[in-house]
């Protein structure tokens, strides 16, 4: 089914008698595996309204997220929450959407300085699972007018409503870039560095170590002078043997941590991880005195932890989540086979008091629950 | 403003009810005396008055839970209050309700500079969480005009923004996690000091639902390094037009300041008059300012100054020191008293896209020459939120003029694109308007969502929806 319209996609719905499976670009194969007949967005697709100068953005849920980086760089603008490309990581093909990227609340690096995608989604139109079209939020940067719908709908990975249309906040393209490099760190050391930085007064964008004896990054954008002036107080800040690199190098070094290259070409189950910053390095010594074998990519200054893990058993799981939950944070299972994901809960498992809030919204949402069903659990 | 009708039942058992509470709370978190719950009638919306039945003031979560659970199972309506700095009427109490106010909750639970986290009770006021960080160089970013007073409680209820949200955002891009109590007692946890909570985000959406979904008693913030300093610069227009020209410029232009307030000839005047700040008189006046380094705010202001001159500015004055710097924000900073020393002032709170600045500041002075009332006009012009002040006489019966012209003027905003409110919440006061902005479609969703945290919808049951809209659900209910 691939619905032309917003109308056409809610008789769709209305009339379904059975699971929808829905999909945007078919780029993000995460979570459980799901059932039913796939609902495509694609036809949903277009720029309604883009206003360079109100920093505003609306646009058709099944835009390529390309055609959308496309429209904002032609006016020096661009998604300040850097979207994961899940492509590599995942082995998939197709091309992202914006309503993907939305309904997979989908941030990268600049998520610690920023904002996740959700902060950046203005309003939404969806269809919730009865088939009624449904307006939240709108296109203007502040507004608590009513319920915030639109921070539920973003992350809620189609299991509330098929989204039609977002609004987004967008910004200009910093002038410049740079980063911090250096080797040779262990965990503890480089996420220390980290926490140094982004408790600096200096405004980082990034802050992401690669493991052990792995590269330890810290990233600044901006006007040119002031890159200049940070990059420099940084280097005094963080002591000796950081090497500075800037533009389309700095760019392309943290395109490698957004979109998790170094465990994309390897065998594997990938895990997310959130933790308090502070807590990561903990965490996976934990889990190597556990005998859990792994390894770890620590960005957002220690607080998201990737964990590459063998694709047997259950991934880890039970392992991880206990050390999770020692600390506090939540556990995805981001990349495993279908069996593995439908034996283990691919997405964190909730205390019962908010668990129960979680069904009752979805059975609010969708009655019959035909939206990907069961994705989130 | 309509209310509904007290719940006759709910009075007759008003002894029953406070007995109960005594109960399960301390003897002086329950105030009963008609002489005492007046104190409670009324927040910042101060036309709307009506004294509780009672009021609890619980010390813990646990003290909240047990309030709730009472009230729960007597089927009373709860309201709960921050500081009551509430402008929209989000704490109005009705004859039938308890007020729950989470003034004795102020304590400092926990605090991470490594991990840039404070845990707060929610009484706390909203400067005194930056209070208790700055000595080590840090500060919370929402800043409210009325943040010397209003809860942190308040500011999760109503999303609260403030003057440097352009940079910093609102309450919910700085709030990670909350212990919430919902109507019928139970304690919930929702995210932590990580990043984006797990499953649905339910914590997004307890941000800015107005006390109806849960009463929040413990938040984890987000704490920032401060900046090493800031500059404003203030620009001159002859005209409105131009000065939004102005404002779209700079957002567009790579350099993100961290405020850029806009006031128009009737607030410059006014301010100037009242605080002699040395504004110039001309039609718009805009206030820039920017943070960093003396270099990088050398750097900034360099750019934004380049691009005010293509605009034709009438003035444009740096600020070179200090005390420069705060001669420019005196007169910003004062233009509400300014406002109340004139005359009885509606604050409204519309955002529009910043696009539409010009037609909506046209289309509010043909409305205030229609109604005969003034208007000024205040606001965060970076992100469109715009605070146009209604000048009326209350002694002279002007406020339900002043109140229609209002509605007329939000729904101008909404025509444009924008809302009814950008920071200040719907209470009461906006209820009536949100059919203008949202299909009954679009707010069956909203209630669909109250009706999963409070079926019984007893948590501030008369606020954010049209009467209309919800009666159905709370006469169901009672």
């Amino acid at each position: 089914m691939r619905p032309e319209t917003e109308d056409d996609l809610a008789r769709l719905v209305a009339g379904a008698d059975g699971p929808l499976r829905i999909r945007g670009g078919g780029t993000r194969d995460i979570g459980r595996p799901v059932p039913g007949e796939v609902l495509e967005t694609g036809g949903l697709s277009g720029v309604t309204l883009y206003e360079p100068g109100a920093l505003t953005l609306v646009v058709g849920a099944g835009t390529p997220l390309a055609e959308v980086e496309a429209v904002l760089a032609a006016e020096g603008q661009r998604l300040p929450f850097e979207p994961i490309d899940h492509r590599a990581l995942l082995g998939t093909g197709g091309a992202p959407t914006i309503g993907g990227v939305v309904a997979a609340n989908v941030s990268g690096p600049r998520r610690i300085s920023v904002g996740a995608a959700r902060d950046f989604c203005l309003g939404v139109r969806f269809v919730d699972g009865t088939g009624t079209v449904v307006k939240a939020g709108g296109r203007v940067m502040k507004n608590v007018t009513g319920y915030d719908l639109v921070r539920l709908m973003a992350g809620s990975w189609g299991t509330l409503g098929v989204l039609t249309e977002v609004s987004l906040k967008v910004l200009a393209r910093p002038v410049t870039e740079a980063t911090l490099v250096r080797r040779g760190l262990s965990a503890a050391e480089g996420v220390g560095a980290l926490s140094t930085a982004l408790t600096s007064p200096y405004d980082v964008t990034g802050a992401a170590h690669l493991g052990p004896g792995q590269e330890t990054r810290v990233r600044i954008e901006g006007l040119s002078g002031s890159v200049d002036y940070r990059t420099g107080r940084l280097a005094d800040l963080l002591g000796g043997g950081w090497e500075v690199v800037r533009d389309a190098e700095s760019a392309a070094l943290w395109e490698e941590v957004r979109d998790l290259r170094p465990f994309a070409a390897r065998a594997g189950a990938v895990w997310r991880v959130s933790v308090r910053p502070s807590k990561g390095p903990g965490l996976t010594a934990a889990l190597e005195a556990a005998g859990l074998s792994h390894e770890a990519i620590y960005d957002w200054g220690g607080g998201l932890v990737w964990l590459l893990t063998e694709d047997t058993g259950d991934a880890g799981a039970a392992t991880i989540r206990a050390e999770v939950a020692r600390r506090g944070g939540h556990a995805t299972l981001v990349r495993a086979s279908e069996e593995t994901r439908a034996a283990v809960p691919v997405f964190q498992p909730q205390a019962e008091g908010v668990a129960a809030l979680s069904r009752a919204l979805r059975q609010r949402f969708d009655p019959r629950g035909i939206l990907n069903p069961g994705l989130m659990s | 403003m309509d209310m509904p009708r007290p719940d006759a039942r709910v009075l007759d058992r008003r002894a029953e009810i406070v007995a109960r509470l005594t109960e399960v709370l301390p003897a002086d978190a329950v105030i009963s005396d008609p002489a005492e719950t007046r104190a409670y009638e009324c927040d910042a919306l101060t036309a709307y008055r009506c004294a509780p039945l009672a009021v609890v003031l619980p010390a813990s979560t646990e003290e909240v839970s047990a309030a709730l659970r009472v009230c729960h199972e007597m089927g009373v309506p709860v309201v709960p209050r921050g500081a009551g700095t509430s402008l929209a009427g989000g704490a109005l109490p009705t004859e039938d309700s308890v007020i729950l106010g989470v003034a004795r909750m102020t304590e400092v639970l926990e605090t991470d500079y490594a991990d840039r986290i404070i845990r707060v009770q929610t009484g706390r006021t909203n400067l005194s969480v930056t209070g208790a960080v700055e000595e080590e160089g840090f500060f919370y970013a929402p800043d409210p005009s009325s943040q010397l007073a209003c809860a942190i409680a308040g500011n999760i209820a109503m999303n609260s923004g403030g003057a440097h949200c352009l940079k910093y955002g609102v309450t919910t891009n700085n709030l990670l996690g909350v212990r919430m109590v919902l109507m019928d007692g139970t304690v919930v946890d929702l995210g932590g000091a990580h990043l984006d909570a797990e499953g649905l985000d339910l914590l997004g959406l307890v941000c800015g639902s107005e006390g109806q979904l849960g009463v929040v008693t413990e938040a984890t913030l987000r704490i920032l390094r401060k900046p090493e300093g800031a500059t404003p610069v203030l620009i001159g227009f002859s005209s409105n037009e131009v000065a939004g020209a102005c404002v779209s410029d700079i957002i567009k232009a790579g350099v993100l300041p961290v405020a850029i307030e806009f006031m128009d000839r009737p607030c410059i005047r006014a301010c100037e008059a009242f605080a002699g700040a040395g504004y110039p008189d001309c039609e718009a006046l805009l206030i820039v300012e920017v943070e960093g380094s003396p270099q990088e705010i050398a750097e900034q202001l360099a750019l934004i100054t380049e691009i005010a001159r293509r605009h034709d500015p009438v003035e444009l004055r740096e600020a070179a020191n200090a005390e420069e710097a705060a001669r420019i924000w005196l007169g910003r900073k004062s233009a509400f008293g300014a406002m109340g020393q004139i005359n009885d002032y509606i604050c409204l709170d519309g955002t529009i896209p910043v696009s539409k600045l010009p037609e909506v500041l046209a289309g509010i002075r043909s409305l205030s020459e229609k109604y005969g009332l003034e208007v000024a006009n205040v606001f965060h012009a970076g992100d469109g939120n715009m605070h146009p002040l209604i000048l009326f006489d209350a002694n002279g019966g002007e406020l339900e003029k002043a109140e229609a012209m209002g509605a007329d003027i939000l729904t101008l905003c909404v025509e444009a694109g924008g809302c009814l409110t950008g920071e200040h919440g719907v209470g009461i006061e906006k209820r009536d308007l949100m059919a203008v902005q949202y299909a009954p479609a679009d707010l069956e969703a909203q209630m669909r969502v109250k009706d999963v945290f409070d079926p019984g919808w007893l948590l501030n049951p008369a606020k954010v929806f049209p009467l209309a809209a919800s009666a159905a659900r709370r006469t169901a209910a009672e």
